[in-house]
């Protein structure tokens, strides 16, 4: 088991670096220069060039990577060439958006995705197995950010039942330690503020969660379908246990296994969708920031910003390998 | 392994039709125009009304996009400075509506007879919002910070629009010096005579920060910005909201309202969705098909930004055929600009003559027009030796600006007119960034652009966009590169004389010869449009982008 475990994590550290080597170089491959952002419209060549040499972007793009390289081994990721304030900060500031709704949206994907799978499973070939199933298809097949608007025009236009943009409505001043405004709020217990930030996490949870919840909804559902048919099944039902035992003690957890694979996987694209989802609903969080900081050409921003983008994609990854090795006795040995 | 294995295809049928049938009822339901609302404007309003009974009197404005700085000489985005204007005060200010100046920060001014030295008296008795006494030690403070790069605060970033204004910085600065007179009276020195100074002074990049706060840690102050303003600055969450208070001590009387929160909700449909809503009371940045959908709402006003920009499709004549006149008069005469104005502008345009808007001092239409005429214009080609047209390209915009909200809709009219008389445009475009870059080098053959003014002076449409001065590359401001002597000596002369009326003269001058070259094809100015709740009373959008907005009322 440990062994494993070791090989597993010591995978990481190539992984991350050749994430930096991509991002770094990717980035500037794209037409355009920050510094001709930065100085706007109408800038003279001299004051671009000064502002080209101020940012080091003068420099060689061999010397310019060991420099950023020395700074992520130091933990420093530059400054944003726009704000000047250094990315780790402007990073700080918006991932916790992205880290509740990412959550939120999982654990709708995960819990609502499994139940209806079983339903499914369980009552397969009634209607009510066709009809999730066609939602599901739709839910894959919707592109997040049309049912982000329609959504939106329904329930917080037509409706008025929720708030159409944001995470807490400005209005309610509030002032939090972290900026974890959902967890902070209940934790503190501040329910006017923690109620209005739940209201607003709905709809957009909901649009991200549309895909993910559809696959794992279908994966389960086959997979249990799968497992139904094994031999040790009709032991059990033989052993006269009632179908309730059987499904959730018997079937799950041999079913679920290729459902936590995709649930893992799922968590990385999650990131990506984010980016949509917080771009239909005015979600401040590191994807839509991310965008557009790719429009200004503010290459350290982008660079940091994938760069922990990706980590997270490799240790989501990491722990679900390892949860798999814990599942499933047959991995660790192999 | 198959996911849908043993299934009857009546059944997915029937799932299938009831599953759209909902979803259709549900955009169906989105479709059908607005309910009118509940006298409380819904639920979510009935909600806040309890949250805050009687609370401070807040006014939510909706925008595209976050602050990048609160340090007024850093940023070169609009976002910025919309919120600068409400924390800061300038020497002067733009009057409400215009782009004339009045006093400010500074209540009085004398420029010597050759516009090289002007002395300003300053208010008295004004606070910097964190007790700083502003004076004339304050004033020079600031701009020494600005134009020294030797300067222990000269940090915080590139300080672009300083360089941009006054021509660089230490030696290449035409501010050579600023004395302090007395605590209230501060002495300017210029290297040479600068017509426009003033004009350049009420810009918001030039507002006045608290020393204090400057020197605690010059590049903190974009994050925390500390000026005399009407409003301090409380909060700012990233990428989410930026809120300020009333400065109860403000020198221009007391806001009438108490809170002003900045939302970026960058999505349009989101931002028009959220002012429906209720979510915001104000949104600008608003789409030529949403203001029709916001125009028959009852509960909407519109307020309209008078012009200070303008769109136009420019000649490259360093390229052939363009360096010739005849092709340029040509191409002005086969395009019905009136046309694409009524249909592309959505009713925000007004068709230009020349490059200066109509609000603009020294602005004339008495200079030579280019009526559409695709008959002349075939006649003209064929006295130019293409009496059969000729092949070229049309470069377009990738991205909506002010003076051109449709640039793609734009450039395929633009491309119809043309294939009308014979010349057969591709259209070539680019992302924004890459596109300024290779305009300004002068690649392209014709190109669309535009320009939003920075202080209101016609100096800085004409000299900017159409002097020999700046046809030069990689980043040159004239995309035409228009080289015409006689023209730069109106323009030059016309930056020496503080008279605005004498002034005024040579920069009719300069039209009628503009006018009579065609380096362009003058297009548009557009208005920009604001919407707001009704019942808000006392905004007045000014030309040059930004306003304060201490004087408008809530209901």
């Amino acid at each position: 088991m440990w062994r494993y475990v070791a090989r597993r994590v010591g995978l990481v550290i190539p992984t991350a670096l050749g994430i930096l080597v991509a991002v770094f170089f990717l980035i500037r491959l794209i037409p355009g220069d920050p510094a001709r952002v930065i100085a706007g419209e109408r800038a003279t060549t001299e004051q671009v060039e000064a502002i080209r040499h101020e940012l080091g972007l003068d420099q060689p793009l061999p010397v310019q990577f060991w420099r950023f390289l020395g700074g992520v081994l130091q933990g420093d990721l530059g400054k944003s060439i726009q704000s000047k304030v250094p990315v780790v900060e402007e990073l700080l500031d918006r991932y916790p958006a992205t880290i509740e709704l990412t959550l939120a949206a999982m654990l709708l994907a995960t819990v609502v995705g499994v139940l209806v799978g079983i339903i499914s499973a369980v009552y397969r070939n009634t209607l009510l197995d066709w009809g999730s199933m066609t939602l599901a298809l739709l839910g894959v097949s919707m592109p997040v950010f049309w049912l982000g608007l329609v959504l939106l025009m329904v329930f917080a236009v037509d409706l008025r039942w929720l708030p159409a943009a944001g995470r807490v409505d400005p209005r309610l001043g509030w002032r939090g330690a972290t900026d974890f405004v959902f967890f902070e709020m209940l934790l503190r217990g501040q329910w006017t503020v923690f109620v209005d930030a739940f209201r607003h996490l709905v709809l957009p949870a909901v649009a991200l969660a549309s895909i993910p919840l559809s696959i794992i909804a279908r994966m389960t559902r086959s997979t249990i379908l799968e497992v139904l048919g094994l031999d040790y099944v009709r032991t059990a039902r033989a052993k006269g246990l009632s179908e309730r035992v059987v499904i959730f003690k018997h079937v799950l957890r041999n079913a679920l296994l290729p459902v936590v694979t995709i649930t893992g996987l799922e968590v990385g694209l999650l990131l990506g969708g984010a980016v949509l989802t917080e771009t239909v609903f005015s979600w401040p969080g590191i994807g839509r920031y991310i965008v557009l900081a790719i429009y200004a050409r503010d290459y350290p921003v982008v660079q940091g910003g994938i760069l922990l983008i990706a980590l997270a994609f490799v240790v989501v990854n990491l722990v679900v390998d390892l949860l798999y090795a814990v599942i499933d006795p047959r991995i660790r040995y192999a | 392994m198959s996911l849908f294995h043993r299934r009857s295809r009546v059944g997915w049928l029937t799932a299938g039709a009831v599953a759209l049938g909902l979803l259709v009822s549900a955009c169906g339901g989105a479709k059908q125009p607005q309910t009118p609302p509940a006298q409380q404007g819904g639920q979510q309003a009935a909600q806040q009304e309890q949250a805050k009974p009687a609370g401070p009197k807040t006014l939510v404005w909706g925008r595209g996009g976050d602050t990048v700085s609160l340090d007024p000489i850093q940023p070169t985005d609009g976002e910025s400075f919309k919120v600068i204007n409400q924390i800061y005060d300038t020497l002067v200010r733009y009057k409400a509506g215009k782009t004339e100046v009045e006093p400010a920060l500074a209540t009085d001014w004398q420029a010597s007879p050759d516009a090289k030295e002007w002395t300003f008296s300053l208010r008295q008795g004004v606070k910097f919002h964190d007790g700083t006494e502003f004076d004339a030690e304050a004033v020079k403070f600031n701009f020494d910070r600005w134009r020294d790069t030797k300067n222990p605060y000269h940090k915080g970033g590139e300080f672009a629009y300083y360089s941009y204004m006054f021509g660089g910085f230490d030696d290449k600065s035409v501010i050579q010096d600023v004395q302090v007179v007395d605590k209230y009276k501060v002495k300017f020195t210029l290297k040479r005579p600068l017509a426009y100074f003033l004009q350049n002074l009420a810009m918001p990049m030039f507002s006045i920060a608290s020393p204090t706060a400057i020197k605690a840690d010059p590049e903190a102050l974009g994050q925390k910005p500390v000026g005399t303003g009407a409003y301090k600055f409380v909060d700012w969450k990233k990428g989410e909201s930026i809120t300020l208070e009333a400065n109860p001590d403000y020198w221009g009387g007391k806001p009438k309202i108490d809170r002003i929160i900045y939302r970026s909700i960058p999505d349009n449909n989101a931002r028009l969705l959220a002012l429906q809503s209720g979510d915001i009371d104000v949104m600008d940045g608003v789409e030529p098909n949403q203001l029709q959908v916001i125009q028959s709402d009852d509960r909407f006003q519109v307020a309209l930004r008078p012009a200070m920009n303008v769109g136009y499709l420019a000649f490259n004549m360093d390229k052939k055929p363009f360096d010739n006149p005849l092709v340029r008069k040509a191409i002005n005469h086969a395009i019905d600009k009136k046309a694409i104005v009524e249909t592309l502008y959505a009713g925000l345009g007004q068709v230009a003559v020349t490059p200066l808007p109509p609000s603009m001092w020294g602005w004339t239409d008495d200079v030579t027009q280019y009526p559409y005429d695709p008959q002349k214009a075939k006649q003209l080609l064929a006295q130019a030796g293409f009496p059969n047209g000729f092949k070229t390209q049309l470069w377009a915009m990738p991205v909506p600006r002010p003076y051109m909200p449709q640039p793609e809709k734009i450039a395929q009219a633009i491309q119809g007119y043309l294939k009308e008389v014979g010349i057969e445009a591709e259209i070539v475009t680019y992302e924004w960034a890459t596109y300024l870059e290779k305009t300004g080098m002068g690649e392209h053959t014709m190109a669309l652009l535009g320009w939003v003014g920075d202080n209101g002076d016609p100096d800085n449409f004409l000299y900017v966009l159409l002097d020999k001065d700046n046809a030069k590359g990689p980043d040159a401001g004239n995309i035409a590169f228009y080289r015409n002597d006689q023209l730069h000596e109106l323009l030059v002369q016309a930056q020496e004389i503080p008279d605005q009326s004498r002034r005024a003269e040579l920069y009719v001058r300069a039209q009628k010869i503009i006018a009579e070259d065609a380096p362009w094809v003058v297009l548009a100015h557009a208005q920009e449009p604001i919407v707001m709740k009704k019942g808000i009373q006392g905004y007045v959008p000014n030309p040059t982008g930004s306003e304060p907005l201490y004087q408008i009322t809530l209901p």
